[in-house]
């Protein structure tokens, strides 16, 4: 086995000086009618070229090439090569938990940059080194809400990521804790407001956005915190798009936010691993769960960092502790620290803006032959079409074109009917944009 | 003595990134726009960005610099030997991050069409196939993104399952000697905690079990191999107690390096456990992250599982399946951290059934000539057989005011990561050492005389001990100051804090 | 160490002192001394009730959290505001480090805690094992 670095002469000697015949003593532990006395039943041992030829088959199964016109919650936003050259440096990818802060020091600096790129972005005070990705980390967010303020119930808006909102649903049902949900406006797709005036009450713990929207909406944040906070509640905001932040004003208002940073770097990679995010104000940092890391120097002076309050963490507060989670994305973590210094401050805004622009023109062409909802509401890179026909017959066409087409609506938001929720980005050409629109009967 | 494995050398300092931002640079270059340009301001209205703060410009050299300086401070599994106890620093081979990176897998959309999704699809019945096969389990979930996001699974599985049957139960009993995400998990979950002492081996006292399981238990989350590295040998009898009253057992599979093609879980009486495919399987711990935490069960939770499950179709093809009215729902927004499912396949293509069981000979093999090394010259607190890891304790070595902390310090200054410090809680001073099987004779004899050497220290020069490590970029940090006082980002000096835009008034917890 | 005559003590560490039917809380120089460098104090809200023998707030080390038991029951009527910023004050003289006065509920609970003699006893005991 090419991993295994002994020659059967080293094993042979390890075993006669520990005093043993044979490595099956070590399994007597085992009770016998327990053991495994067979083969697994797994595939015979592979060829590292044999390993390659079959992941390249089941890559081409997958069809790879085509023009993607979907979003909602994973973005195909170009990566720049060093992201890749750079996480793939063993002492990046190989190490653990930077426990030892002697010798993990590249890793910590790296999530301290990293966490105060989050803070820049998102407007908030403090960010933890990560996630799990957007669903959970909402999920986490409205758990971290409840601790602040002692309350069980939230009010969520149907316009969060409907998987996220599920995942919202499996962390808090079996406890107990209420949910309402608020729909959203005909007219923008923005929250209602009025629906949320009437939903939170002095027993709620938060509200939960998204913006932009799932419906690909911005929402007034501003206005929602007003509400929210009227009350005493907290307002969560999620941020499925991170490359909204290049161009959208940051949701200052919020108390905490969860985004997900996929678009910042790391592959689509049919869905994980993604890079969540907390970001939040300092005030509430104790209640914050996760991973922190924090500056300080050493008996010498020297300036470094550590991982720090970890006293809110599992591995000492155990069944009182913030959360359970105790892996986070590093590794994921630094692809987006690294995409954050490419594009950087100017970058990430003009990359925003060729999706503003792109989105904006295929908008125009689709309102065209179908209609574009939500017409008065402003948004990002995403828009939803309402066809003719379904969305899945459109998307049929569209496949025979090596093009993939916007997601349908049907299952999560029914009342729409035909509808489909489409993205583009700066890897939308105009001629994708305008062969897709073509398959949308008039 | 002067370590043989490391001698020192220069590395680079290296400031924060935003010490290295100067207006102007750049490290990016877009192509043209080739559909007409927009107003930010006019689109989007008071909506619109002005500018993004602090974000750093820098030129793409920079970057690479700063990354490459950064990554050699770490030390790494491929820099020599990382014994982190039930951490599993096994090998992560570069084949594994090649095929995740094929066009086709990392470029794949998750909402994409099922009819050009196959491949993907193919990969995680295949792997679900393969991780039912090696746990001896009917069937499987590889949503979950950790280890601890896949005991909250699995916990959640257990208790629509006693749900279904009435009543979800009270309480989930927990051994002393569990990690801390167990109780952590039974916490979210709802559950109430009920420690079990561990007996005078460190293993599950079945009698005493059976005193406290009753029918207000849901179940017991139990590590095997524990975390004193022993297996429990008296698992079908604890499984039997549980049943008995109708709980159910749990086993936290962080140490599943020690049985993989030795024993199942799923035949010695487990109902549910999580894997962790960044220990066992050898995907990458990443700086501590992103983990993968699938969960297999018998068949009696199947239709629990989080949603959506695999399913083939009638003309053969793959899909999801959404309906499934009895599930816990969904606990991640898609369907779990797929890279890692591609290369915790590759990894098991690359053994096959003989390397697995190579792998777990050999990894029991390290730990039990470390043990026999070592002992003696360490404290070993329990002397049931060791099968993957093994755990001293510092009891020796206190006596001359060295702690284990102290000694994980020192064996960085001998060119090691050390092992893992004071855990498990039942161990005092624990000193628990993984070595896996990555490590070849002459690394683990390097190790081993370190630790001898170090011994010697103790005695000798204790003073060394305690203030080490003495060779490392940084000594020992002021974790004091970085509690008491946080700083959790940088700010350029003198740059006012600005406060916040709403203070509203909140109910805050004590 | 000393621990003064005047305050009494509980076998978790707490010392309490009577002011007429008021009292003062805080952690003895044996627990701080076992703590470590204590870094952040949890304690509860004016106004909150504390009952004999249960949790109350914690004290956090950097790798260790220890919860707190009340002496006494009762209302709280103060707590040391000065110890959120400056938690060290209960390393360097933890004895007049207070946390929180409370009102009194039932005088005759601090009559039954450790006496100076007895604490001291206890905790030679307790460090000899």
């Amino acid at each position: 086995m090419r991993y295994l670095p002994k020659s059967p002469a080293d094993r042979e000697v390890m075993l006669r000086e520990i005093g043993v015949h044979s490595v099956d003593d070590f399994f007597k532990a085992i009770p016998a009618e327990y053991r495994l006395n067979r083969d697994l039943k797994v595939p015979r041992q592979m060829a590292e070229s044999e390993i390659i030829d079959y992941f390249r088959e089941r890559s081409e199964e997958n069809a790879a090439g085509y023009a993607v016109f979907l979003g909602a919650g994973a973005y195909h936003h170009y990566r720049p090569v060093i992201i890749d050259a750079l996480v793939q440096r063993g002492e990046f990818l190989t190490s653990y938990t930077p426990y030892q802060a002697e010798i993990s020091q590249g890793t910590l600096q790296a999530i301290f940059e990293f966490q105060t790129m989050i803070c820049e972005l998102t407007g908030m005070e403090i960010a933890n080194a990560s996630m799990y990705d957007g669903s959970t980390g909402a999920a986490e967010a409205i758990l971290m809400a409840m601790r602040v303020t002692g309350r069980h119930e939230s009010v969520i808006a149907r316009t969060v990521h409907p998987e996220y909102r599920e995942v919202i649903h499996t962390y808090l049902h079996h406890r107990d804790m209420p949910m309402t949900f608020a729909g959203y406006r005909d007219e923008s797709g923005e929250i209602k407001l009025d629906e949320l005036e009437q939903f939170v009450t002095d027993r709620t713990a938060c509200v939960l956005i998204q913006s932009p929207n799932f419906l690909g909406s911005i929402e007034d944040v501003a206005a929602v915190a007003e509400i929210a906070h009227r009350k005493g509640a907290l307002l969560v905001v999620s941020i499925a798009e991170a490359l909204s932040l290049g161009i959208v004003k940051p949701p200052v208002e919020a108390d905490i936010v969860s985004m997900e940073a996929q678009s910042f770097g790391v592959p689509l990679g049919f869905g994980g691993p993604y890079d969540g995010v907390l970001a939040a104000k300092e005030k509430y940092v104790r209640q914050m769960p996760g991973r922190l890391v924090g500056e300080t120097k050493d008996k010498n002076g020297n300036r470094g960092y550590v991982l720090t309050l970890s006293t809110r963490e599992q591995h000492i507060r155990r069944e009182k502790a913030t959360s359970n989670i105790c892996t986070n994305q590093a590794l994921v973590a630094l692809m987006s620290t690294i995409y954050m210094n490419v594009y950087g401050r100017e970058g990430l805004k003009d990359l925003a803006k060729q999706n503003l622009a792109k989105a904006h023109y295929a908008a125009g062409e689709f309102g065209k032959r179908a209609k574009v909802l939500f017409p008065r509401g402003k948004r990002f890179n995403e828009f939803v079409v309402q066809s003719k026909d379904d969305p899945h017959a459109i998307n049929d066409r569209l496949l025979e074109k090596r093009i993939v087409g916007g997601l349908s609506l049907k299952k999560f938001y029914p009342e729409l009917g035909n509808a489909s929720l489409w993205c583009c980005t700066e890897m939308n050409t105009r001629e994708q944009i305008d062969a897709a629109i073509q398959a949308v009967q008039a | 003595m002067k370590p043989r494995k490391v001698s020192q050398h220069v590395n680079q300092n290296e400031g924060l990134i935003f010490e290295k931002s100067s207006p102007g640079k750049k490290a990016y270059k877009l192509p043209p726009l080739d559909v007409p340009d927009v107003n930010p301001e006019k689109l989007l209205g008071e909506q619109a960005r002005e500018d993004l703060g602090l974000m750093p410009e820098v030129s793409e050299i920079e970057i690479i610099r700063h990354f490459t300086r950064l990554s050699t401070w770490n030390y790494a599994i491929d820099l020599g030997m990382y014994p982190l106890g039930s951490c599993t620093m096994k090998y992560n081979a570069r084949v594994n991050e090649f095929v995740a990176r094929l066009e086709g897998l990392g470029n794949a959309h998750p909402y994409q069409p099922e009819k050009i999704s196959q491949g993907a699809l193919r990969i995680i019945k295949t792997l679900q196939e393969c991780l039912c096969e090696i746990t001896g389990m009917d069937t499987i979930t590889l949503q979950p993104a950790a280890g601890a996001h896949g005991e909250f699974t699995g916990i959640l599985l257990m208790r629509a399952y006693h749900e279904s049957r009435g009543n979800p139960r009270k309480k989930l009993i927990i051994p002393d000697s569990a990690h801390g995400t167990n109780p952590a998990t039974a916490a979210i979950c709802g559950y109430e905690i009920v420690n079990l002492k561990s007996n005078a081996e460190g293993m599950v006292d079945a009698s005493l079990l059976a005193s406290v399981v009753d029918d207000s238990v849901a179940g017991m989350m139990l590590t095997n191999p524990s975390t004193i590295g022993v297996f429990e040998k008296e698992i079908h009898r604890i499984a039997d107690v549980l049943h008995d009253k109708g709980a159910l057992l749990y086993m936290d599979g962080a140490n599943m390096n020690a049985l993989v093609g030795k024993a199942r879980p799923g035949d010695f009486g487990v109902d549910v456990m999580h894997l962790n495919l960044h220990k066992t399987f050898s995907t990458p711990h990443g700086g501590g992250g992103p983990g993968s935490g699938p969960v297999a069960c018998k068949k009696i939770l199947e239709r629990f599982l989080p949603t959506p499950v695999l399913t083939t179709r009638t003309d053969g093809k793959l899909g999801f399946e959404y309906n499934r009215p009895q599930s816990i729902g969904r606990v991640r927004a898609f369907y779990g951290n797929f890279g890692m499912f591609v290369r915790a396949l590759a990894y098991i293509f690359a053994n096959g059934p003989d390397g697995l069981r190579q792998t777990t000979e050999d990894a029991v093999l390290n730990a039990n000539y470390i043990r026999k090394k070592l002992e003696g010259i360490y404290d070993l607190p329990y002397k049931t057989g060791s099968m993957h890891e093994v755990v001293f304790s510092d009891r020796l070595q206190t006596q001359n005011g060295v702690r284990t902390g102290d000694i994980a310090k020192r064996l960085i200054d001998y060119g090691f990561h050390p092992y893992t410090t004071s855990f498990p809680l039942i161990v005092p001073g624990a000193l628990m050492i993984e070595p896996t099987e990555s490590e070849s004779k002459e690394e683990l004899d390097l190790f081993i005389d370190a630790m001898k050497s170090i011994a010697r220290e103790v005695q000798d020069d204790p003073q060394l001990v305690v203030s080490a490590p003495h060779n490392t970029r940084v000594a020992r940090m002021d974790e004091t100051t970085a509690a008491r006082k946080p700083i959790l980002r940088w700010r350029p000096e003198q740059k006012a804090v600005a406060a916040p835009a709403v203070k509203p008034e909140l109910v805050e917890t004590r | 160490m000393a621990f003064p005559a005047d305050y009494r003590y509980t076998k978790e560490h707490e010392w309490i002192k009577v002011d007429g039917n008021q009292a003062t809380i805080g952690i003895t120089d044996y627990a701080q001394n076992s703590l470590g460098d204590i870094v952040f104090v949890e304690l509860p809200k004016v106004g909150e009730e504390l009952t004999a023998g249960k949790t109350f707030g914690s004290v956090e080390s950097v790798k260790a959290v220890s919860e707190l038991y009340a002496p006494a029951s009762g209302k709280v009527v103060a707590i040391n505001e000065s110890l959120a910023t400056a938690p060290e004050k209960i390393n360097s003289d933890a004895h007049g480090s207070w946390m929180l006065r409370i009102q009194l509920k039932d005088a005759g609970e601090v009559s039954k805690l450790l006496s100076s003699d007895d604490y001291d006893k206890y905790v030679k005991e307790e460090g000899g094992q």
